[in-house]
């Protein structure tokens, strides 16, 4: 059956190809997290805390076993789906990455499709008047959005827009304190409350992530205005352009049939690239704006060396981009049908 | 401008007049105005249950606003502006009264007969034995604040009748007193926590991390991690008088310039832990409290392993070459209180206090060609990159003022992480900044963590035979007897002879405030939402 569905066979070859990638993930995030030189039992021992019950603590913590024996434990929780306990939050690492994640991947993904919808005209525009306005305001969003730091940018927002203007709500994280969070169901508030028709919830919900996503927005979307520019430009100079152009065939065809389809591969690859570093470089964004996501979790963590939260996070990160990978390569042979998978 | 002044006038008319909103459908108030508030802080609470390992500082506001202790401390005007505890007035919250053995090593607390659980069962003599057992057993840091008082074992405590609940000491101490009105010993449901125990884990250590079963005055009728929790008003709480306000929700926001932004609009009522810098700054348009923390000291430790800081002459080069009005001003924003300058003789036991150094270059450059070291040496200065607010500005001005006494610092920044292992576990910094506070309020109880060889938070491995016989003798020795303040004065001559910790001042704890009253400052440095009240 597999080989009369080459995209079939071909996905589970990937994901069969994601595997060593996820066990030496398991490997190094162990070991790494155990070579920070930290050390937790003291971390979690508390201000005053004396030899002895920092030892206590250390063997509840399970650390004074030996580091294989620990991996061997781990492995095999791993192996039953649990991700741990947190020592921090104390709950199981699951739990935790269950209510962050979504936060971080509403946050993350609204940005992202706002960059596409202001940076992929502004790079055709760009592209098809080099040297125009719209070129050079191209340049300007550009350089302004990646030499701007993520925390200057939303802290300058809040600054004008809440604390001058007074528009924008306040940044108290994903709701005013007003509202209560629409029950979990898929975690994403916008999408939660939309689904149990809480319209008033998911206006405060909306209102709460502008002003981040504005500012991820504009950090992202300059590395795909760049290439979406670029794609254009070398597609609109090549031979089967001018081809068509030779042809009679109408600019708007020339332009989005030919050129723009042709220029979509490397902008594909670039949000594939600029979703990952987002969802990492979401951290500041997520400080600045109270933003209860992934990449602040993942950085309290590390800072306390709670081993199970830190492994976890890196899992599911990696996880994350396996997954995503593959959609871009999906994308690629839709985009492009002379890509196939049946070659490999 | 809509959505934050409708939000504003939400406040202020109470829940009454926005009825449609989701808030009010599911936790509806009859409420008048101003009935709550909202703090927010850039800490994280991480648990409901105080006990368990891995609770951060943060959390310990949820054992003294959800929980009851047999005592508490009285109320006193503080330095800085607001309220403050105060330590020498012991007053009752689960106990009704409570009566100590001639020996003074038997405790005897009568317990309030209408004082009752959030569930409704009165609370009991064998609740109290639970929980002082449960504190004593489960080790780390509850266990250590727990002995600091002499409490040490299950055995010692008594549940002799429903109401009378008895403590027996193996000696007298000034410190037990007290140390039951610190956060750690709160009376938990006992019933409520046992149902939900298991084989593995007999004091529900899982149970109560989450769902808090407490006398107290509020309840927590919501807690998202790394959110928010919010607090509702226990209608029937005898542990003190009522709170004024019936919800408080303290909201975590970790970037200091968005609590600021927020503070100063007044969309919220109150910025707890704000930096120094912004509360200097915002003292003239808000009511900022910065209180001195009360048993603490920011200090430069010069380390006794490390060789040239064993010469006395060196450590008083030091002590007379660090610029204190300098790091006073840019590390604490002149908040908190300075600690040079000082009379020379001791006449008191207050502490901290102010030393008789002051920035004297010449008297540190005579010090430095008496001693070994006239041609000055290389050292590394530590500092934590959590604390770094306070400890870079300062590492920075020690560095230049030791440059010119010839000691050629090198500044070493430490990750958050192992800066705890590295500064009072191993104790191998050679030179580093320590800010140790002890939450019981005596100058002997500072001296037993921070002067005593091997201890915590003696991280300068000092070692003085004089000043280990004076802490071991006075620690229990009540305050009033005639032989207390010789002792005490004699150790504060030893160390700031000696000089292996040299203050260079008090730390404050800022709060801001924009539409609420009564805050009253704690030793565990974190908010008792029960005196507040709209303004």
């Amino acid at each position: 059956m597999l080989s009369t569905r080459p995209r079939l066979r071909a996905t589970l070859l990937r994901i069969l190809q994601a595997f060593p990638v996820v066990v030496g993930v398991v490997v190094i995030s162990f070991v790494l997290t155990r070579a920070l030189p930290g050390d937790p039992a003291v971390y979690f021992a508390g201000a005053s805390a004396d030899q002895e019950s920092i030892e206590q603590v250390r063997v509840a913590m399970g650390l004074d076993k030996p580091i294989l024996q620990q991996f061997v434990i781990y492995i095999g929780d791993l192996l039953q789906g649990d991700l741990g306990q947190s020592l921090s939050t104390g709950r199981p690492v699951a739990v935790d990455l269950a209510n962050r994640l979504p936060a971080s991947l509403e946050l993350t993904l609204t940005a992202l499709l706002l960059a596409i919808v202001i940076a992929v005209p502004l790079g055709v525009l760009a592209a098809t008047r080099p040297g125009s306005w719209v070129d050079h305001l191209c340049r300007v969003v550009v350089t302004a959005g990646v030499s701007l730091p993520t925390f200057f940018t939303g802290i300058l927002l809040i600054y004008i827009l809440y604390y001058l203007l007074g528009v924008a709500p306040s940044p108290l994280g994903r709701l005013d304190f007003i509202y209560l969070s629409p029950e979990h169901i898929t975690g994403f508030y916008l999408i939660d409350a939309a689904l149990v028709g809480d319209w008033e919830t998911w206006w405060g919900a909306a209102k709460q992530l502008m002003l981040p996503a504005v500012t991820m927005a504009l950090f992202t979307l300059a590395p795909i205005a760049r290439m979406t520019r670029a794609a254009m430009l070398s597609a609109l100079s090549a031979d089967f352009i001018r081809t068509a152009k030779a042809a009679g065939l109408s600019n708007r065809k020339v332009l989005y049939s030919y050129a723009f389809r042709n220029a979509l591969l490397p902008v594909v690859t670039t949000l594939g690239m600029v979703f990952s570093f987002a969802l990492g470089a979401n951290v500041l964004v997520e400080k600045v704006f109270a933003w209860p996501g992934i990449g602040s979790y993942a950085v309290e963590a590390l800072v306390v060396s709670d081993y199970a939260a830190v492994q976890g996070f890196v899992l599911t990160m990696a996880l994350l981009f396996v997954a995503l990978n593959l959609c871009i390569d999906l994308l690629y042979t839709a985009i492009d049908p002379r890509i196939g998978f049946l070659s490999q | 401008m809509t959505d934050t002044s409708s939000r504003r006038d939400f406040l202020k008319m109470g829940m009454a007049g926005a009825s449609v909103l989701p808030f009010l459908k599911s936790l509806p108030a009859s409420a008048s105005g101003g009935d709550t508030i909202v703090v927010v802080t850039g800490q994280t609470i991480n648990s409901l249950d105080l006990h368990r390992s891995g609770t951060s500082r943060a959390s310990y506001q949820v054992g003294v606003n959800c929980y009851d202790r047999l005592l508490s401390f009285g109320t006193k005007e503080a330095i800085g502006g607001g309220f403050s505890y105060d330590y020498t007035v012991i007053e009752p919250e689960l106990a009704e009264s409570w009566t100590e053995s001639e020996d003074g090593l038997t405790l005897t607390f009568k317990l309030k007969p209408n004082a009752k659980f959030w569930d409704g069962r009165k609370v009991t003599a064998e609740d109290v034995k639970w929980s002082f057992d449960r504190a004593v057993s489960v080790g780390g840091f509850p266990s250590v604040q727990m002995k600091a008082g002499g409490l040490v074992r299950p055995d010692q405590f008594v549940a002799v009748d429903e109401e009378t609940f008895v403590i027996k000491l193996d000696r007298a101490s000034k410190l037990t007193i007290p140390d039951l009105a610190v956060p750690v010993p709160y009376i938990m449901n006992s019933v409520e926590a046992k149902a939900n125990a298991t084989e593995e884990d007999p004091w529900a250590l899982e149970y109560l991390h989450q769902n808090p079963a407490g006398s107290g005055a509020y309840k927590v009728a919501r807690w998202e991690q790394g959110e928010q929790l919010v607090y509702e008003r226990n209608e029937d709480w005898v542990g003190g008088p009522l709170p004024a306000i019936k919800r408080v929700i303290i909201r975590e926001v970790p970037s200091p310039a968005t609590r600021r932004a927020l503070i100063e609009r007044g969309d919220v009522q109150m910025a707890f832990g704000i930096p120094d810098k912004d509360a200097a700054e915002l003292a003239d348009k808000i009511d900022v409290f910065s209180t001195p923390v009360e048993n603490c000291i920011h200090c430069l430790c010069p380390n006794f392993a490390f060789e040239p800081f064993q010469d006395p002459d060196v450590r008083k080069a030091i002590a007379y070459a660090v610029p204190y009005e300098d790091i006073f001003q840019a590390a604490a924003y002149g908040r908190g209180l300075p600690l040079y300058g000082g009379e020379k003789d001791i006449n008191d036991i207050a502490w901290p206090r102010k030393t008789h150094y002051y920035t004297d270059l010449d008297k540190a450059k005579e010090h430095m060609a008496k001693s070994g070291y006239a041609d000055g040496f290389d050292v590394t200065m530590s500092i934590s990159l959590d604390l770094a607010s306070w400890m870079e500005p300062t590492a920075l001005l020690v560095q230049e003022a030791l440059g010119k006494i010839g000691i050629n610092v090198t500044i070493e920044k430490i990750p958050g992480a192992n800066w705890r292992t590295a500064v009072l576990v191993e104790k191998r910094l050679d030179l580093h900044l320590e800010n140790f506070g002890g939450w019981l309020n005596t100058p002997d109880y500072y001296f037993f963590w921070a002067y005593k060889d091997g201890h915590l938070f003696n991280s300068s491995n000092y070692r003085n035979e004089e000043i280990e016989e004076l802490v071991d003798s006075s620690l229990h020795m009540p305050m009033d007897d005639p032989e207390y303040a010789p002792k005490i004065k004699r150790m504060f001559e030893i160390a700031l002879e000696d000089l292996p910790r040299i203050p260079l001042y008090q730390p404050a704890l800022n709060v801001a405030a924009n539409g609420a009253e009564g805050y009253e400052f704690w030793f565990h440095r974190q908010l008792d939402v029960r005196p507040l009240k709209s303004v």
